[in-house]
């Protein structure tokens, strides 16, 4: 079954297709290739130029900030799969963060017991999301637009817009935990993920039937997929990946913080977005690339911790963040397009 | 049988028109809300309820628009921001007449939406992620000019305009809305590049090989949503006394609410002005109501959420209901 799908459409077939004669061009010209070199330039620039850039402590908020923007673009890619997006993702992870919180510091649950209930919550969030979806027949646009009022809305009425300060201080500790003097264990944890989805998409069957359905729904549904169970699914994953985010956000601070994530959790929306489109996931869907997400959060933070360093105004970067994604949508449709004419895809 | 079915036809198509319902809703409010609280209906609340729903308008079409198309536009925000500070930064800090300062930020404004659509129409990459860009580019230069601090130089002719009445309860802001909706309507409905926009937006294919040209459109449109966007930032600012950097930062829900509200469709071609005109009052009188029956502010955001998934709904239905009715008179 996952055979013939490799077969018969070209956006599921690998990157890499190991013993045909475009075989190397097709990696020198892939997104993650471009996008490790990218960073190789940058990373070596930044450390001969500046004072400052690869010191322990540089590293380690770097790393730090790779690990939260990673969670988070993961958290998006899994619903740009299916052509569909989610505009919620930063209130689901405000929402998830505060009932980890709430959980921890008003409940008195242990931290790891509140953890999976925190995941658990953000699959729910993702399902109301999947199922309104699926059930409206209305693009996901709308209907997240509306539920990220909603979300944001009633966590603010909830709490009073009050921030939980009261966490065990274990939480605060994980946060600016330093491994060898600079890897940060959210790093880490954001790794296993990506391990984790990296073997999802290649190998369990609901993975595949992700894939299948995102590249062509009808197709898929023809071949037996029950194409509606399997979007809600891949909002629940957003909402699953969401809750991480927010969890992530929250061992950083140390607090869980309503404002975390700006107005309605939108400061979340650039992030959630750069990283997969950076890395090559298609928003047409059919089509992730995990490791490109992870390379593209990396990306982004070296150049962003590179401009800082050299003084360039907080403000300036936010502007050169907006141009980086321009930047790459118009690399990847060139790309797309050499391909074409050389007849690779 | 048959009589019933003329009735039946004759609702429909008065519920086919997309303001009729809203327009009952906003009526039944105004009359349920003044039962409750007489002062809702004061010369005072009248001013402050218009005041609001000219700027809101005015937003909502720059939206609209684009819905029009079959696209949208998250960067509509940033640049009404930006030709906010443009505005009331020119004024303050070069000394620029007024009449010029607000020449250049609606300027911004249409240079800004153009450059969006050209790049959508020349790469036919999804409008979502260029305007995605272009809310962060237009965002940063504006907290990069104004370092996030406001500009509070507002001369006094522009503060008289943001809050000045033209007769009772009737502010001056409302004479630029009642103007971009007069056009609005008249371009949709009378002009050519308003019937391209709604053809391009129904069926791009159709409307291509009916010689519409769809590149110049798509930049017209974005160009025009700029516009606005550049009018509503400069009536904010001339309404908030104040040249905020944060100006524009929450338009993305109401900006979609209210063309949604009026009916129009999301996937382009149908769009009303009338409708969102009862859009934005509905919402406006709601989050009226909610301060006036002293409920959590934060509670205009769930209501702002729920009316959109209500609409989004009734919408369907009538589209439902419509494609039922055109079956029967077929078979018939």
């Amino acid at each position: 079954m996952s055979q013939s799908l490799t077969d018969g459409d070209p956006a599921l077939k690998p990157a890499v297709v190991p013993g045909r004669s475009s075989g190397g061009l097709r990696l020198l010209l892939s997104n993650e290739f471009g996008l490790a070199v990218l960073i190789a330039l940058t990373f070596t620039t930044f450390a001969l130029t500046l004072s400052g850039f690869t010191s322990p402590f540089s590293l380690f908020t770097i790393g730090r900030q790779i690990g939260i923007d990673t969670m988070i673009g993961f958290a998006m890619m899994a619903v740009i799969v299916t052509g569909g997006l989610d505009l919620s993702v930063g209130a689901i992870g405000v929402c998830c963060a505060m009932i980890f919180g709430w959980l921890v510091q008003v409940l008195g649950l242990p931290i790891f017991g509140a953890i999976p209930v925190t995941v658990l919550f953000g699959a729910g969030l993702g399902f109301i999301n999947g199922y309104t979806v699926v059930k409206s027949g209305v693009h996901s646009f709308i209907i997240t637009l509306a539920s990220m009022s909603i979300f944001f809305g009633v966590m603010i009425f909830l709490t009073k817009a009050n921030a939980f300060n009261g966490l065990p201080p274990e939480v605060q500790v994980f946060g600016k935990m330093k491994l060898f003097k600079t890897i940060s264990p959210l790093l880490l944890i954001s790794l296993a993920v990506c391990a984790a989805l990296a073997v999802f998409y290649k190998v369990t069957t609901l993975g595949r039937q992700m894939l299948a359905t995102g590249a062509n729904p009808r197709a898929a549904q023809m071949s037996g997929i029950r194409t509606g169970a399997i979007v809600v699914a891949c909002h629940m994953l957003t909402g699953g990946l969401a809750a991480l985010a927010g969890l992530l956000v929250t061992a950083r601070t140390g607090a869980s913080v309503p404002s975390m994530a700006g107005h309605l959790g939108q400061d979340w929306l650039l992030p959630a977005f750069l990283a997969p489109v950076l890395g090559g996931t298609l928003l047409s869907g059919g089509r992730v690339s995990v490791i490109g997400t992870l390379l593209g959060a990396v990306f982004v933070n070296v150049m962003t911790s590179g401009l800082l360093l050299m003084r360039v105004g907080e403000f300036w970067i936010l502007a050169s963040l907006g141009i980086m994604l321009l930047v790459a949508v118009l690399a990847d449709r060139a790309r797309q397009q050499f391909l074409t004419t050389k007849g690779m895809i | 049988m048959r009589q019933q079915n003329s009735t039946d036809g004759r609702l429909t198509r008065a519920f086919d028109n997309d303001w009729i319902g809203p327009g009952i809703v906003t009526l039944a409010a105004v009359i349920g809300i003044s039962l409750f609280q007489p002062a809702f209906l004061s010369s005072f609340n009248i001013f402050v309820l218009i005041s609001a729903i000219s700027v809101n308008m005015v937003i909502a079409l720059g939206q609209l628009v684009i819905i029009g198309v079959g696209q949208m536009n998250l960067a509509l925000g940033s640049i009404g921001g930006l030709a906010a500070i443009s505005f009331i930064g020119l004024i303050e800090k070069q000394g620029v007449p007024v009449p010029v300062a607000l020449a250049v930020a609606l300027g911004i404004g249409v240079a800004a939406g153009m450059a969006g659509g050209y790049i959508i129409a020349r790469t036919a990459i999804s409008a979502f992620i260029i305007t995605l860009a272009g809310l962060q580019v237009f965002k940063g230069i504006n907290l990069g000019i104004t370092e996030a601090q406001p500009f509070y130089g507002v001369p006094d002719v522009v503060k008289a305009f943001g809050t000045g009445s033209v007769l009772g309860p009737l502010p001056w802001l409302m004479v630029p809305m009642v103007i971009c909706s007069l056009g609005m309507w008249y371009l949709f409905n009378r002009m050519r590049i308003g019937r391209h926009i709604l053809a391009l937006g129904s069926n791009p294919h159709a409307a291509e090989l009916s010689g519409i040209d769809p590149k110049a459109t798509i930049i017209w449109a974005h160009g025009l949503s700029g516009l606005l966007a550049a009018v509503a930032g400069v009536m904010l600012a001339a309404k908030l006394q104040i040249g905020q950097p944060t100006i524009g930062d929450d338009w993305l829900i109401s900006s979609f609410a209210a063309p949604v509200i009026g009916g129009a469709v999301l996937s382009g071609g149908r769009v009303s002005v009338g409708g969102t005109f009862f859009g934005v009052v509905i919402i406006a009188i709601i989050t009226q109501a909610l301060v006036m029956f002293n409920i959590d502010p934060f509670a205009v955001q769930i209501v702002l959420g729920a009316l959109i998934l209500w609409a989004v709904a009734i919408n369907r239905l009538r589209e439902v209901r419509i494609a039922r009715v055109q079956a029967r008179g077929a078979s018939a």
